[in-house]
């Protein structure tokens, strides 16, 4: 509506309604003014009746009714929440561990009985054309909130070239960028617990991923970091503290098939990385490694669905083998209870110790009908290679023979999962765990995985 | 200095790169090819036996998406699960979302079964609306009007091409309508299930009338339970719809539950879901060809 006009209008028609002060040439003018006036905005209105009509007559305007472009959701930012819990039925075993291998990151899924994993809170958007950032914080059962990740990407740096900084979990190996809810298992890998801790490896710092312009898929990656968690240790200096190398591979056979391979190569530095002992004595004590850590994988997965069309049925197999060498010296850190006066004083050097240790999993999962899949892991530790001053480390440290052990660790998992619809997942999985020396362990669990919000990524 | 002039008339002379079109599914790229003819290279992410929605960031696709000069995807979430993985992971920023390479059909046309209730309680519902645009020939005017002055945009060189290249495939596909209209006219009215809810659009374009889905909710699988329920409530329902990249054996089931009177249509949803269905024009001579030979 035009406004002036109606306000012109009303003004005449009080101006009209005057009493006849005005001489009558005024009047006459004036009631012929406002006539024009009239006859004007009667044509206005007319005009504008038949445009309202054509508009009712003609199909909608697609402009306003399309759906916007390049909307990941109706929120911005992305937001999502999964929830993820469980019931576990395992042995209670007191220092639960991985016999001959490092305690590797915090553990989670020790815990019997009825348990929240953690919940995770994803949000993401983009930042302007050319930034996108993400953050993922984590909350346990007990309250305590971890930053998972905080990054920001590059979208527009072309060629093929892609750039983030910030909290993020490395792409080495595959698992390693997954997070727990997208794993197929309800637990990781034995490999991922040793290598990097159950949340798999993460750290501060810079990622340069490069994606080469050829038909088959070839990716190479490096990260700079901080290097402040397992196998590396913070150690309040300028510079870098771990660097990860990797290379993927990948593409289709046919519409069916569809494979990934990868290797990647981690370097970290520690200073004084504690590892939880019992001395002689049965006393807590704190073992301390100072070298260097390199950790080589080599990763796979195969997808089949008929078709290409996974919503039915599918097949993934997916393995990964690692090495890792460490070299370094090793001390004693004094007793973790301080009434302890004996044998494992603090600072005292344990000489040289170098490992060599390797192995890795392999899984498959089958999707036998919508909604249903089944798998199966097969997880298997070497012992490996280890060197080092018997006498020195086994009698002071490790008397029990948990970390110097000559010992396979092992376990076979088998899981069934029911999927609502693509946001809720109900999983039931057995596993026989034989990662510790003289534990046989039969464990159930039950859990559930429910995601709100924002739609989660179909990554390969 | 004659060399150098050579060189330059020779690289000149040199055929501009053919404008590389990433469709996510296969309507678009064989509409970018209709309208684009030689002067694009098309690549569709996914073919017909594959749900669109179902798809993972596989390798091969980000190493396509890497060459792309344009995406051409529907949109309204169809693609959520994987497209913005791939974009990202392509570090290719022509076809980030707000680019001019960065195409998406949805936007183009009118949406149906915009959600009033946008709750998951719904099912797998779409805030934008039912992204299965491509089941209505009328959206391929709009879209293709709209793809044909993105390509000139991204090539303006060829700009006269594109526009000629879309009016050629206008005109064709308008007298098709025509036809496929009349042949359509006994559909008008007629009662029909659906298995997922694929086919707002064509049902809207030829006036039949969806009374029940077999999904409970959209992307939630229908329990035999559920299905054995509907076989009473939707009494008089004249056929099944389902695609082909849908399970068949839900429809089946119930096709057969409800006596022989409502037969299964399946039609191609997409260019290649049917022997037929070799291009845009053949997918709707079939898809008409099957829902009269299943109203039979």
């Amino acid at each position: 509506m035009n406004y002036p006009s109606l306000a012109v209008l009303a003004a005449s028609g009080v101006l009209a309604s005057l009493p006849a002060s005005a001489s009558d040439s005024d009047l006459k003018t004036l009631r012929e003014e406002i006539a024009q006036m009239r006859q004007a905005y009667e044509q206005r209105i007319a005009a504008m009746e038949k445009r309202l009509a054509q508009a009712e007559a003609a199909p909608a305007v697609p402009a306003a009714s399309g759906a916007g472009e390049g909307k990941a959701s109706a929120f911005n930012p992305e937001i999502g929440l999964v929830l993820q819990g469980r019931a576990k039925k395992m042995k209670a075993v007191a220092e639960r561990a991985v016999s001959g291998y490092w305690p590797a990151g915090h553990a989670h899924g020790d815990e019997r009985g009825f348990s929240l994993e953690h919940s995770e809170l994803i949000l993401s958007a983009s930042i302007d054309p050319d930034f996108r950032g993400a953050a993922r914080l984590a909350v346990a059962g007990d309250g305590s909130v971890e930053v998972e990740e905080a990054s920001v990407s590059t979208l527009g740096l072309g060629n093929g070239l892609s750039v983030r900084a910030g909290r993020f979990a490395s792409e080495i190996g595959y698992q390693n960028a997954q997070h727990a809810h997208e794993w197929d298992f309800a637990d990781a890998s034995l490999m991922q617990k040793v290598l990097f801790g159950d949340e798999g490896y993460r750290q501060d710092g810079l990622q340069v991923k490069w994606v080469a312009p050829t038909d088959l898929f070839l990716q190479f990656g490096a990260e700079i970091g901080r290097g402040a968690t397992f196998p590396g240790s913070n150690r309040n200096q300028n510079g870098v503290g771990a660097t990860a190398l990797f290379a993927k591979l990948g593409g289709d056979v046919g519409a069916s098939h569809a494979w990934q391979a990868g290797f990647s190569f981690h370097h970290a530095r520690s200073r004084n990385r504690e590892t939880h002992f019992e001395d002689t004595n049965e006393v807590e004590a704190k073992g301390l490694f100072t070298g260097r850590s390199r950790t080589a994988i080599a990763d796979f997965v195969w997808k089949w669905a008929p078709d290409g069309n996974a919503k039915e049925r599918g097949i993934k197999l997916q393995t990964e083998f690692f090495r890792r060498t460490e070299s370094g010296t090793f001390g004693c850190g004094g007793p973790v209870t301080s009434t302890d006066t004996t044998t494992c004083t603090d600072g005292v050097a344990l000489g040289d110790l170098r490992t060599r240790q390797g192995g890795g999993y392999a899984q498959a999962v089958w999707q036998f009908m919508p909604r249903w899949r089944a798998g199966y892991r097969h997880d298997w530790l070497n012992k490996g290679a280890k060197s080092y001053a018997a006498t020195a480390v086994f009698a002071v440290l490790d008397p029990g023979n948990q970390y110097f052990a000559d010992y396979k660790p092992r376990r076979d998992s088998v899981m069934l999962d029911w999927s609502n619809s693509e946001f809720s997942r109900l999983r039931l999985q057995y596993a026989r765990d034989r990662a510790m020396r003289g534990v046989a362990d039969n464990q159930v669990t039950l859990q559930y995985i429910m995601s709100l919000g924002a739609h989660g990524a179909h990554r390969f | 200095m004659r060399t150098f002039a050579f060189m330059a008339v020779l690289l000149l002379s040199l055929p501009a790169h053919a404008l590389e079109v990433f469709a996510t599914v296969p309507e678009w790229a064989a509409l970018a090819s209709a309208i684009g003819g030689g002067k694009v290279n098309v690549f569709s992410a996914t073919h017909a036996l594959q749900d669109p929605h179902h798809v993972d960031a596989r390798p091969s696709l980000i190493a396509r998406a890497r060459r792309a000069d344009l995406v051409a995807a529907t949109g309204a979430e169809l693609e959520v699960g994987w497209l913005p993985v791939v974009l990202r992971e392509s570090g290719n920023p022509r076809i980030q979302p707000g680019q001019p390479g960065h195409f998406e059909a949805a936007a183009h046309v009118r949406m149906l079964d915009v959600p009033t209730r946008l709750d998951r309680a719904e099912g797998d519902v779409h805030a934008a609306g039912n992204p299965h645009i491509q089941t209505d020939p009328r959206n391929f005017l709009k879209v293709g009007e709209a793809l044909a002055r993105r390509f000139a945009e991204l090539d303006p060189a060829n700009a006269a091409a594109y526009r000629s290249g879309f009016d050629d495939f206008a005109r064709g596909w308008r007298e098709a309508l025509g036809r496929w209209e009349k042949q359509a006219a006994p559909l008008k009215g007629l009662p029909v299930v659906v298995q997922h809810k694929s086919w707002p659009y064509l049902l809207d374009w030829l006036g039949m009338k969806e009374v029940a889905a077999l999904e409970p909710k959209p992307g939630v699988e229908p329990s035999a339970a559920h299905l054995s329920r509907l076989v009473e409530s939707t009494k008089g329902a004249r056929m099944v719809l389902r695609a082909a990249c849908d399970n068949p054996r839900p429809a089946e089931w119930f096709s057969a539950k409800a006596g022989g009177g409502v037969p299964v249509a399946v039609l191609p949803f997409t260019v290649g879901g049917s022997e037929g269905a070799k291009d845009l024009f053949s997918l709707f001579d079939d898809t008409i060809r099957r829902l009269l030979e299943a109203s039979r």
